[in-house]
């Protein structure tokens, strides 16, 4: 069996080649160091995930048989077709607006290719409130049109139901779609001018070269970007709750709190766990293990149709509605909002608040960008299944209702502050620390649990993008696996990092569930503090934190941009 | 090895998790020094609501409350934390929730004779494992216009086809209706409370959503006649001056208590309340922090600013709710009630009431 055990001729020294066995590959991989390493960090963030599994193991006063008799199949059909609507939707606008500024120019392009990633700010609890705000019966643009129109009562006339399945689905689309967008847009900017021009040389329209080449070029990026916006329709509890359409998680929580199980609602996350891992499945078994690599180094200027007349104002038109919708809107209500309420809210401990905020996203940022890029390096470096599976089951915490995760995250450091309180009372004779109550440990780990597919998936799409041919040549210089990541991956993904970072910045500062049941006694951040308002719909008491959370996202937002346009090789881009 | 470096650079990201760990804790520390002069709270009550209570007790006793604010997740810190536990106690909006902690067992009991004193001994557990400290009324909010003088008087009058398309509520699976739903189960049976809620969910204008002040701005601009809500929001809504519109959905309706009849039970209530929890690290300023919320002063603010009513006898509710005239209470077993929660929030399920009135 020497194939197996020794190199396949013709590969460069290294580890690129898939092991061929499972048992025989047991004894390298107890050896490497970076693999050890990933198995390593990858269990510490799938511990919570584990805690929940466990959880589900405990019996569940016959939930199941209740559900199956009574609402499950509203919470599945809801859940399907949130999910469908929001990933077409997502998909339509993050890479139909992402493929416009990119591509062409129109007048406003340059201010849309950062002004398109805005709406990232806004949570979509707070953009379903401003929705509701002006689009409900009582809102201002249903007593406009009675007003002009003369119309009394309900039956009057027709008008959509902001607070329903279609409501919610707009809503998380337009709070959503960036994350489709900054992946299509980066990939789409990475690409080779040269085969976008054989293309079209080989007698491919503009449209045709973006289906047949551009667009299978940009999947991996495309993919995981859209996956992400699913898991996060399938966590997502605000928004739902508030618009009342019954998905899974509205299921996960009602069990838990009225019904009082958390084993029927722990074993409810494990089935949407399985399906997220389904999905993800599935979207690689259909992908069949191509690859799609750019192999040409040659990266000039983009060429750039210039678009006139009609399909001028169609282009601005199309990029322009997301950001006005989904971001001017918003802020301009909260604002008003902020105005007109900040006596009710501007106490002395608002800019701790805020400094509270600050400093969490930036530390559990850095930490996500660094865990990321170990995971995603040796799962390159070994191609292991092992590896691979471990970190992609750590990654499906950002399909779990994020209070849920935070019981899950509880559990293991309960155990951990146990076993240190046992070992310093015996050692010095003084309680430990508490992880749980007393630190911001908890807070920290469990947005690392939550976000990890955010800050993985990005460094994986970069990463992905750089061909195996540099390692291997890199290898054969004599680097190492260290050093090459150093010298060579690391400055060619410096991006995809700073990507990887901004992103989770933006969730940390928005995250809500998590940090309400981690947080230590008397810490607050912007987002806990426009909670105690918001849980019960006062929202405009709650503006001025509300704004000031989407305020902080901006600027992350626009460096983002900048560092899409940065990581283009070869000189500047559009 | 190049792989030397990255365990490096593993161990200094190790590292600066532990500063960060080091950092947070040095409060905990400081805090178990100072044991006598503060306690931690877990509160499913809202900061801005509590605060002004909780600023008067550490004026008055000079022991500072530490508060999390969640409406999930804390029986589960609390249980997963074992002896470790930090919170010394809760506050509920809820008798569910108490309940829900009293049969997780992480309540203690408490043998206070200023709270036995001040709270009467319906509301409050028979071991003191839990006390409320203010009570609440779920009436009927009803359009001033549409509505006629006797057209209703009682929840059950809710099912009559002649409300049909008329009634807005909040979501079947909120705490306030499900705990209604446990009442009806509890005095009616479950065959009797399904039957009715099937009867109410017809009649619904819409379905289920918003909270109790959007049910009755729903009323204001003419979407349905008739509403449940807690009767505090009534009164926070006449009184806004922060937000003047909602006076005038206030101005629309009419507050009704339901079940008034001699041969009725009387309106369905709930209750806030409080509890101190099993392995508190400061029990007894848990336990004065208790006595100080169901005494006069703080049942004052209670009435006065939340105006909901006080359960200390001899202190008076807020003008405007005592101009809503006097009513029968239901005084039935509310932890009896509250047992009921789980059974009430199936029955739910089972009509489908959340998905309103078309199907």
């Amino acid at each position: 069996m020497s194939v197996l055990a020794g190199r396949p001729p013709g590969r460069p020294p290294g580890r690129f080649w898939r092991p061929a066995a499972f048992p025989l590959t047991l004894g390298r991989l107890a050896l490497d160091p970076w693999v050890l390493g990933a198995l390593a960090v990858a269990g510490f963030v799938a511990a919570p995930l584990l805690a929940v599994i466990w959880q589900a193991l405990a019996t569940s006063d016959d939930i199941w048989s209740h559900l199956a008799a009574t609402v499950l199949p509203v919470y599945i059909r809801e859940t399907l077709l949130l999910m469908t609507g929001v990933g077409v939707g997502t998909f339509i606008v993050g890479t139909g607006c992402a493929w416009l500024v990119t591509m062409c120019r129109f007048p406003g392009q340059r201010v849309l290719t950062w002004a398109l990633l805005l709406p990232f700010a806004v949570p979509a609890y707070l953009l379903a409130f401003v929705a509701t705000d002006q689009l409900e019966y009582a809102g201002t643009v249903q007593t406009g049109l009675r007003a002009l129109f003369g119309w009394q009562r309900p039956g009057d006339y027709w008008f959509p139901e902001i607070r329903s399945l279609g409501g919610a689905v707009w809503v998380m689309t337009l709070a959503l779609y960036p994350y489709v967008y900054l992946l299509a847009r980066a990939a789409f900017l990475e690409q080779s001018v040269c085969v976008l021009e054989v293309s079209r040389t080989l007698g491919k329209t503009a449209w045709g070269s973006f289906f047949g080449v551009a667009l299978p070029l940009a999947r991996p990026a495309i993919v995981i970007g859209i996956s992400l916006v699913l898991m996060e329709t399938l966590n997502d509890f605000g928004t739902v709750d508030f618009f009342a359409v019954e998905t899974f998680t509205v299921g996960i929580y009602d069990v838990w709190l009225n019904q009082s199980s958390i084993a029927g609602a722990a074993q409810l996350s494990l089935v949407l766990m399985v399906f997220v891992l389904a999905l993800i499945t599935a979207e690689r078994l259909a992908r069949r293990g191509r690859r799609f690599h750019h192999t040409s180094s040659r990266y000039q200027n983009l060429p750039s149709y210039r678009l006139t007349g009609l399909k001028a104002v169609l282009a601005f038109a199309a990029c322009v509605l997301p950001v006005v919708i989904g971001f001017v809107i918003p802020a301009l209500v909260l604002a008003g909002y902020a105005i007109r309420f900040h006596a009710e809210t501007l106490s002395p401990r608002y800019l701790e608040f805020a400094a509270n905020s600050l400093g969490l996203s930036a530390f559990a940022a850095i930490a996500a960008a660094v865990i990321g890029l170990v995971l995603a390096y040796a799962q390159r470096l070994s191609q292991h299944p092992a590896v691979n599976g471990v970190v992609r089951f750590a990654g499906i915490g950002y399909a779990v209702p994020a209070s849920v995760l935070a019981v899950g995250v509880i559990l293991p450091l309960s155990q951990l502050d146990e076993a240190m309180d046992g070992a310093t009372m015996t050692l010095l004779g003084i309680p430990a620390p508490l992880l749980v109550s007393g630190t911001l440990a908890a807070v920290v780990y469990g947005y690392l649990v939550r976000f990890l597919a955010l800050s993985h998936g990005a460094v994986e799409a970069g990463l992905t993008k750089v061909t195996p041919n540099m390692d291997g040549a890199a290898r054969t210089l004599g680097a190492g696996p260290g050093g090459a990541l150093k010298r060579v991956h690391f400055p060619l993904i410096r991006g995809s990092l700073m990507t990887a970072a901004l992103l989770v910045f933006v969730d940390c500062m928005k995250e809500l569930p998590l940090t309400l049941v981690l947080r230590p006694f008397d810490f607050d951040t912007l987002a806990t503090f426009v909670y105690q308002y918001a849980s019960d719909e006062l929202f405009e008491e709650a503006s001025l934190a509300a704004l000031t959370i989407v305020a902080a996202g901006i600027l992350p937002v626009i460096l983002l941009s900048m560092t899409i346009v940065a990581s283009r090789r070869g000189g500047t881009a559009p | 090895m190049r792989t030397l470096e990255t365990l490096g650079c593993l161990k200094k990201f190790c590292l600066g998790l532990t500063v960060l760990c080091g950092f947070g804790a040095a409060q905990p520390i400081a805090a178990q020094q100072a044991a006598a002069a503060e306690i931690n709270l877990y509160s499913y009550r809202q900061p801005f609501l509590i605060q002004p209570l909780l600023d008067a007790f550490t004026a008055e006793s000079g022991i500072k409350v530490r508060v999390v604010f969640a409406k999930k997740g804390m029986l589960e810190r609390i249980r997963a934390a074992g002896r470790n536990n930090a919170a010394d106690a809760v506050l509920t909006v809820d008798m569910g929730r108490l309940n829900e902690l009293r049969e997780a067992g992480v309540l203690a009991p408490v043998a206070s004779p200023v709270l036995n004193a001040n709270i009467p001994a319906h509301l409050r557990h028979p071991d003191g494992l839990w006390f409320a400290l203010t009570t609440r009324a779920r009436v009927a909010l009803v359009s001033r216009e549409r509505i006629g003088a006797d057209e209703l008087q009682s929840y059950e009058d809710l099912a009559e086809p002649r409300f049909k398309g008329r009634i807005c509520m909040r979501s079947g699976k909120h705490a306030y209706n499900v705990a209604l739903v446990a009442a009806m189960i509890h005095h009616k049976g479950a065959d009797a409370a399904r039957t009715w809620l099937k009867g109410l969910k017809a009649n619904l204008a819409r379905k289920p959503q918003g909270n109790d002040r959007a049910q009755a701005k729903a009323i204001y601009q003419g979407q349905c006649d008739v509403a449940l809500a807690n009767n505090y929001y009534m009164a926070k809504m006449a009184t806004n001056e922060k937000k003047p519109e909602q006076k005038k959905w206030a101005a629309a309706v009419k507050l009704l208590y339901l079940n008034q009849g001699e041969s009725q039970n009387g309106n369905h209530m709930n209750v806030s309340g409080a509890a101190v929890v099993k392995g508190a690290k400061h029990p007894a300023a848990a336990v004065k922090l208790l006595e100080f919320l169901s005494d006069a002063e703080a049942q004052r603010i209670y009435a006065e600013v939340n105006h909901e009513y006080p359960v200390k006898p001899g202190v008076r509710m807020s003008d405007l709710v005592r101009s809503w005239g006097a009513f029968k209470p239901d005084t039935a077993d509310i932890e009896a009630i509250a047992k009921l929660r789980r059974r009430a929030s199936r029955l739910v399920d089972e009509v489908r009431f959340n998905n309103g009135p078309t199907s």
